[in-house]
């Protein structure tokens, strides 16, 4: 070959699927495996979970993030530096309430359903892209702050856009969120 | 970007889970969640072969296929290549990889010789797969002797 291979820019895009189509297999067997969407949706959730609880560290020592002293400054972070980092992609972020424990991550394009036209027939509830939840409530999880993660809109539901939405709970350590690992 | 260490942490969750879920107390247990990685591995591999560059598809011979995936496919998907390929010119072939970056993560020699397998039928499906997809209708096995190398036995199947 005249170009050593891993030069070759088609390369980057099939390492880049292999976690999407990778993930798509995922999904099609644990339809297989589990008849009701809420199963699925509850198992894709905690495999993303123990996802997130390792991931964090691979992305702690990736980064170099700074101290954060809000929850708005760690969904920044969460969007703009871990999205990015792993998926390519840059979400917008809203606060959705005054006390400002309460956000929302908007994908416009979601890599996860590159390859998926429509959910599968029958499969109207399924949360095809929950792993992305468990992995953020894991990885919150290890930096002890504790959060509800879950899809507020779906682009294989019909919505416009895939909206991500995390709320953060009573700190499971009142000092920690001053300090990160 | 960081895509490898995010396939790597799902494939491992799925060994995880997989093996959990599917697992009877008996061997044949263990059958059913190694073929079970092994069948999405293989629809991942053919998914992956339809995306390769359209050149490539132009073999002269069963032996550039086999090359290809050493070097070529392999660095795409693990970032290195196959460290070695054999054959005895008569439809076997094997491939070592002397630290295959799905065992990397476990501890170096005898350990978790037991646990290897689980780690490899994945990718053994991926290799069939892609070798499906270039017209090539295969069977692929593993062995592990001591990690992180290992081997994977590719036996082509005329049809």
């Amino acid at each position: 070959m005249s170009r050593p291979a891993h030069r070759r820019p088609e390369y980057h895009k099939i390492n880049k699927d292999l976690f999407v189509l990778t993930y798509g297999a995922l999904v099609a067997q644990l339809c297989k495996d589990y008849e009701k969407d809420e199963d699925v949706n509850k198992y894709l959730d905690k495999m993303g979970y123990g996802i997130g609880t390792r991931l964090v560290e691979d992305f702690l020592a990736r980064s170099c993030v700074r101290r954060c002293h809000s929850y708005s400054e760690i969904i920044d972070i969460i969007a703009q530096v871990a999205f990015k980092m792993y998926l390519g992609i840059t979400p917008s972020v809203t606060c959705n309430n005054s006390s400002r424990t309460e956000f929302s991550l908007i994908l416009d394009k979601n890599p996860l359903v590159e390859f998926v036209e429509e959910l599968p027939a029958g499969r109207s509830s399924l949360c095809y892209c929950n792993l992305l939840c468990g992995i953020i409530r894991g990885a919150l999880e290890m930096v002890h702050l504790a959060a509800d993660v879950t899809f507020l809109q779906d682009t294989l539901k019909g919505d416009r856009v895939t909206e991500i939405g995390i709320t953060f709970l009573k700190k499971l350590d009142e000092k920690k969120y001053r300090r990160k690992k | 970007m960081a895509d490898a260490a995010l396939f790597e942490f799902l494939h491992t969750e799925m060994v995880a889970e997989l093996w959990a879920h599917h697992s009877d107390p008996g061997p044949g247990g263990q059958k059913m969640s190694l073929s079970v990685l092994e069948g999405m591995g293989f629809r991942v591999g053919q998914a992956l072969g339809e995306r390769l560059p359209q050149e490539t598809l132009a073999f002269r011979e069963e032996l550039d296929v086999l090359k290809f995936l050493c070097k070529d496919l392999w660095v795409a998907v693990f970032q290195k290549q196959m460290d070695s390929l054999r054959t005895n010119h008569q439809g076997t072939y094997v491939l070592q990889d002397n630290s295959f970056p799905l065992l990397i993560r476990m501890a170096a020699g005898l350990q978790y010789l037991e646990e290897a397998p689980k780690f490899l039928a994945f990718t053994c499906g991926l290799l069939r797969g892609a070798l499906s997809t270039l017209g090539i209708k295969s069977l692929v096995t593993a062995s592990v002797a001591s990690l992180p190398t290992c081997k994977f036995q590719v036996v082509i199947q005329k049809t």
